[in-house]
């Protein structure tokens, strides 16, 4: 069994379970779910037995589009894990979402996530740019359903027009510098591009426009600015599931393509590399500031994550331009990557208390923490971890990915970026810290306990101690992202 | 496994087990009293563990991440040693002195703190050393935040200055420490390791210019957290807001980080960068801004912990004098002042604590004739006062004297220069040591009593605290030399360095 074969069943058992909930109305949402996150459940499984053999390879009819390197499978375990968690999550808040679907039934809930995973793991070994688009528009449009879910919401409609309306804009904009960047290079290959833009005869200009088109529309997809006007109105208004689900694996894919586009762009001899590193040095700097800045001001939670969730796209787009750094032997890739596998637990731990909130009957504003440190001590200091993690203190998951993007930036001498992303941290501070303190204020609006399943309960532990363990003993996880760090150097050393 | 991850992980597991519902105060004086024995013990074995070692005592440590390499690290030398004694011992007046009316994160964030602080000190990897201090600044800034004095806007907005001034003081330092480990980088490999930088040091030392740029810039990020002019103006509301067991354990341990760092790494890797002309100079004009600047705003202050906190502030001034001299008399000195006034200001603010919970105000003009109600009490507080003063026979004085005479002289030098200078102004803060604490325990507990405001001596199991912190006060400012016998090569090979670094300097001045 191949890998690819994990993916089909995946996106097949998407249309089966569309199919079932269309001709057996009558089945019980508990069902549907089980069905959906067993899938999940053994795919993963699956894809670990397959994943670790080292001849596992992909059919042949896909081998000219897809490619099997470890960028690749890292990626397309982290899309599982997170269609797993947000299946969870969104049996969890299945109460209170159908109260705002029209018919109260949920059924694509549970099975537009796992089209959306298969279209990410395409996405992750996709080797050229024809596949990245149609993963992306698979990704991308089953998104705009699970947006709008929650449809008798009104930010919720307000979320999904927005989402689509850009979200088409931004397709348009990323086909339009496929275009050019054929044109220009002649090639739609990852290697193809790198390889022509390497020699000095391409033509710079249509290169370069190509190259903004192309980093503009994926920007949109990874909310970078000057395209991250829609995160904090989306965040807010898609169902928590949702949110999570794109701002860790929405996320996750768009910077996968991101780190295999800007290598074949700012290749060794690239015509074109410095500029296309001025223009992402820019944009990550701005993305950091735009990301944090306001999120100071932001009383609603899902707007502060959505917000912080910007600045730290603009970390990793920092990352992505400094490339890789001699002194400290690191790839921008496995820095990326390794960053977003951090990024997860905290997210998701995050978004989890806000659904417990949510399920309690609560809103989604920082006030709605205060107290909580009374009304469930587990689910405050599992928050506190998430936050202090998000916020990027030593000893949890986060910081180790913030030291690694500083090194670079120190290590390439970039200064201003430097001076930018310090300015985001620390209003980083500022911001996960007022919600910290609401979560140990004392004038509780409410002292009644917070009710718990057990799921949820483990859930948060889990991922608290994730959180822990990867902030204190992050060699295992650097251990499986440095694989392709020494293949690469041992073949540039050829 | 080392003894010393038992006294870091401690405090740790003993803010868990409070938190999942162990009882608070037997739990966390327990765990402080048996640390500080265990502190004890390896201070009192310290010299024959670390016979015949060149480095650390009681070493151990755990590979966390191949590269960059990080590694949980500890060991202890004499500097190291001290501050642990140091640490275990404010803890435990600290957590003694929390009224049992007081709800368990009191004792949670007390712990965190010592936790933190013992793992910052102990710590041979430079990122563990970061690390640890970043815990405990967390429950730190919670405590002021949600259980400070003051109403709810206040205190809040005291805990967001601090937030941001400590926050941005980490970065530079993290951003300055960063630059530093990828300076000594060497074939695609980079290290944290305290030991392995110091050899790299020795051998191939960074180019001049380098060395004082990120001398410079961990000065200024080492300095925010010592309350360093003119990065300070966070510290005095923090400390007079912070709930007395933080204010304790901030102002009397934690804050001493920055000081251990620039001992710790500045000194060692960065000796030229660090006595360049141009960074001396610098540091001699904040320090006697903490020194008489701040020196004349304590004189100002109208309440107690307004003025305890800003002579907090000020005192740091004298160590970073003995710093910026670098002879092995003033670094020992300095270090002696570090565990002084951490055990001093430890003291006043647990007294102050005390008796605002009692009278309900720290209003200077309003206070009066207390101590003709409560001898014990201000007997204890004239401890601390004389101490902070620096009276002969008090700990605070030996460190005061040695930094003095060992800046005066400066490697045998007979030119008069800046830092002599220095030195002058800087012994007028002694003279306005006098004046702001004299006055405060006169107004405080001489003259007639007000209507309405007493305070009552501390039963005896309230006294313990006190009684301990103003016995070592007097122990260590009779016998200095228990303390200072903890050193042995540590800091003379600091000094050979400095000394080289300063003959290069004035040779450079000269010709």
């Amino acid at each position: 069994m191949s890998v690819f074969t994990i993916e089909a069943f995946l996106a097949i058992l998407g249309l089966v379970l569309l199919m079932i909930e269309a001709f057996a109305p009558d089945i019980s949402r508990r069902t549907l779910a089980a069905l959906s996150i067993g899938g999940t459940a053994l795919a993963l499984v699956l894809f670990f037995t397959v994943a670790s053999h080292e001849t596992s390879s992909l059919p042949a009819f896909v081998q000219p589009w897809m490619k099997l390197d470890s960028l690749a499978i890292f990626y397309k375990g982290l899309s599982l894990v997170i269609t797993l968690l947000v299946l969870w999550l969104m049996h969890e808040c299945a109460p209170y979402l159908s109260k705002y679907t029209v018919d109260g039934r949920l059924s694509e809930l549970f099975s537009l996530p796992l089209i959306v995973c298969a279209g990410m793991m395409w996405m992750a070994a996709a080797t050229d740019l024809v596949t990245v688009f149609v993963a992306l528009e698979l990704v991308t449009v089953s998104f705009y359903v699970l947006v709008a879910f929650a449809r008798k919401s009104n930010l919720a409609l307000e979320a999904g027009v927005k989402y689509l309306i850009l979200g088409a804009l931004s397709t348009g904009i990323l086909v339009f510098g496929i275009a050019w960047i054929y044109g220009a290079t002649g090639s739609l290959s990852f290697e193809g591009i790198s390889a022509a833009l390497a020699k000095p005869e391409t033509s710079k200009v249509p290169a370069l426009l190509g190259a903004a088109f192309l980093l503009a529309g994926l920007g949109f997809k990874v909310a970078a600015a000057p395209f991250q006007s829609w995160v904090p109105d989306v965040y807010q208004g898609a169902p928590i599931p949702v949110t999570t689900f794109l701002s860790v694996g929405s996320k996750a894919a768009g910077f996968v393509v991101l780190t295999r586009t800007v290598e074949a762009l700012i290749g060794e001899h690239s015509i074109i590399g410095p500029e296309v590193k001025a223009l992402l040095l820019v944009l990550g700097a701005l993305t950091v500031l735009l990301g944090s800045l306001p999120a100071i001001f932001q009383q609603s939670v899902k707007r502060l994550l959505g917000y912080s969730s910007i600045s730290h796209a603009g970390y990793l787009i920092l990352a992505l331009a400094c490339g890789d750094s001699i002194r400290t032997g690191m790839t921008s890739g496995g820095i990326v990557a390794f960053y977003l596998a951090t990024y997860l637990p905290m997210t998701v731990l995050a978004f989890l208390v806000l659904a417990v909130l949510r399920v309690n009957g609560q809103g989604e504003d920082i006030r709605d923490f205060r107290g909580l440190g009374k009304r469930s001590p587990l689910l405050a200091l599992a928050l506190t971890l998430a936050l202090a993690s998000l916020a990027g203190l030593p000893l949890t998951a986060g910081f180790m990915g913030k030291l690694f993007v500083f090194f670079s930036l120190v290590d390439h001498a970039y200064w201003g970026a430097l001076v930018c992303a310090t300015i985001g941290a620390a209003a980083g501070f500022y911001y996960y810290f007022r919600a910290i303190v609401a979560i140990y204020s004392t004038e509780g609006s409410s002292n009644e306990p917070l009710k718990l399943n057990i799921a949820s309960k483990v859930g948060a532990t889990v991922l608290a101690v994730v959180i822990v363990v990867l902030g204190v003993y992050p060699k295992p996880l650097q251990h499986t992202l440095t694989k392709p760090v020494e293949v690469a150097a041992k073949a540039s050393a050829h | 496994m080392s003894p010393l991850e038992i006294v870091i992980l401690l405090p740790l597991v003993a803010a868990l087990a409070i938190w999942l519902g162990a009882p608070a105060r037997l739990t966390s004086v327990g765990t402080a009293f048996l640390n500080l024995l265990l502190v004890l013990g390896l201070a009192w074995n310290f010299k024959s563990a670390s016979a015949g070692k060149a480095g650390f005592a009681y070493e151990s440590a755990r590979i966390v991440l191949d590269n960059p390499a990080i590694s949980f690290a500890v060991g202890a030398d004499g500097l190291a040693i001290i501050l642990a004694l140091l640490t275990a011992l404010v803890a435990l007046a600290a957590v003694w002195q929390i009224n049992p009316d007081k709800p368990g994160i009191y004792h949670i964030a007390s712990h965190l703190i010592a936790g933190g602080a013992f793992g910052a000190f102990l710590s041979t990897d430079v990122f563990f050393l970061y690390a640890f201090h970043e815990l405990a600044l967390i429950p730190t800034l919670i405590m002021i935040a949600n259980h400070g004095h003051g109403d709810d806007e206040y205190r809040k907005s005291v805990a967001w200055k601090t937030t941001v001034y400590l926050g941005v003081g980490s970065l530079i330092l993290l951003a300055g420490l960063a630059w530093l480990v990828l300076e000594f980088s060497s074939g695609g490999k980079l290290t944290f390791d305290l030991m392995a930088l110091k050899a790299q040091a020795a051998a191939t030392p960074l180019p001049k210019g380098t060395q004082s740029t990120i001398a410079f810039i961990l000065l200024i990020g080492f300095g925010t957290l010592v309350s360093l002019f003119p990065l300070h103006s966070w510290a005095a509301p923090a400390y007079a807001t912070a709930p007395t067991p933080v204010a304790m354990l901030h102002s009397g341990v934690l804050k001493k980080f920055g000081l251990y760092g620039l001992i710790r790494i500045v000194l060692p890797l960065l000796p030229e960068g660090f006595y360049c002309p141009c960074v001396q100079n610098a540091l001699l004009f904040m320090l006697l801004g903490n020194i008489l600047i701040m020196g004349f705003v304590t004189i100002h202050q109208k309440r107690l912990d307004d003025v305890l906190a800003n002579s907090s502030v000020m005192h740091m001034g004298y160590i970073f004098l003995g710093l910026s001299a670098g002879t092995e008399t003033a670094l020992r000195g300095a270090v002696l002042l570090m565990f002084a006034h951490g055990i001093s200001i430890a003291l006043l603010f647990g007294l102050a604590g005390r008796m605002r919970n009692q009278i309900g105000t720290l209003e200077l003009n309003k206070l009066g004739g207390l101590g003709a109600h409560a001898p014990v009490f201000t007997v204890l507080f004239a401890f601390g006062a004389f101490a902070s003063i620096g009276l002969p026979g008090l700990a605070n004085f030996a460190g005061e004297v040695m930094i003095f005479l060992g800046s005066f002289t400066n490697f045998g030098s007979t030119s008069f220069g800046p830092l002599q200078w220095a030195v002058v102004g800087a012994l007028w803060g002694v003279v306005m040591s006098a004046v702001y604490m004299l006055r405060a325990y006169r107004s405080i507990f001489q003259g007639t009593a007000m209507a309405g405001h007493f305070v009552t001596d501390p039963s005896w199991s309230q006294r313990v605290p006190f009684v301990l912190l103003a016995a070592v006060l007097l122990v260590a400012g009779c016998c200095p030399w228990i303390l200072l016998g903890l050193f042995k090569t540590d800091l003379a090979t600091l000094t050979d360095a400095a000394s080289t670094a300063v003959q290069s300097a004035t040779k450079a001045v000269s010709h």
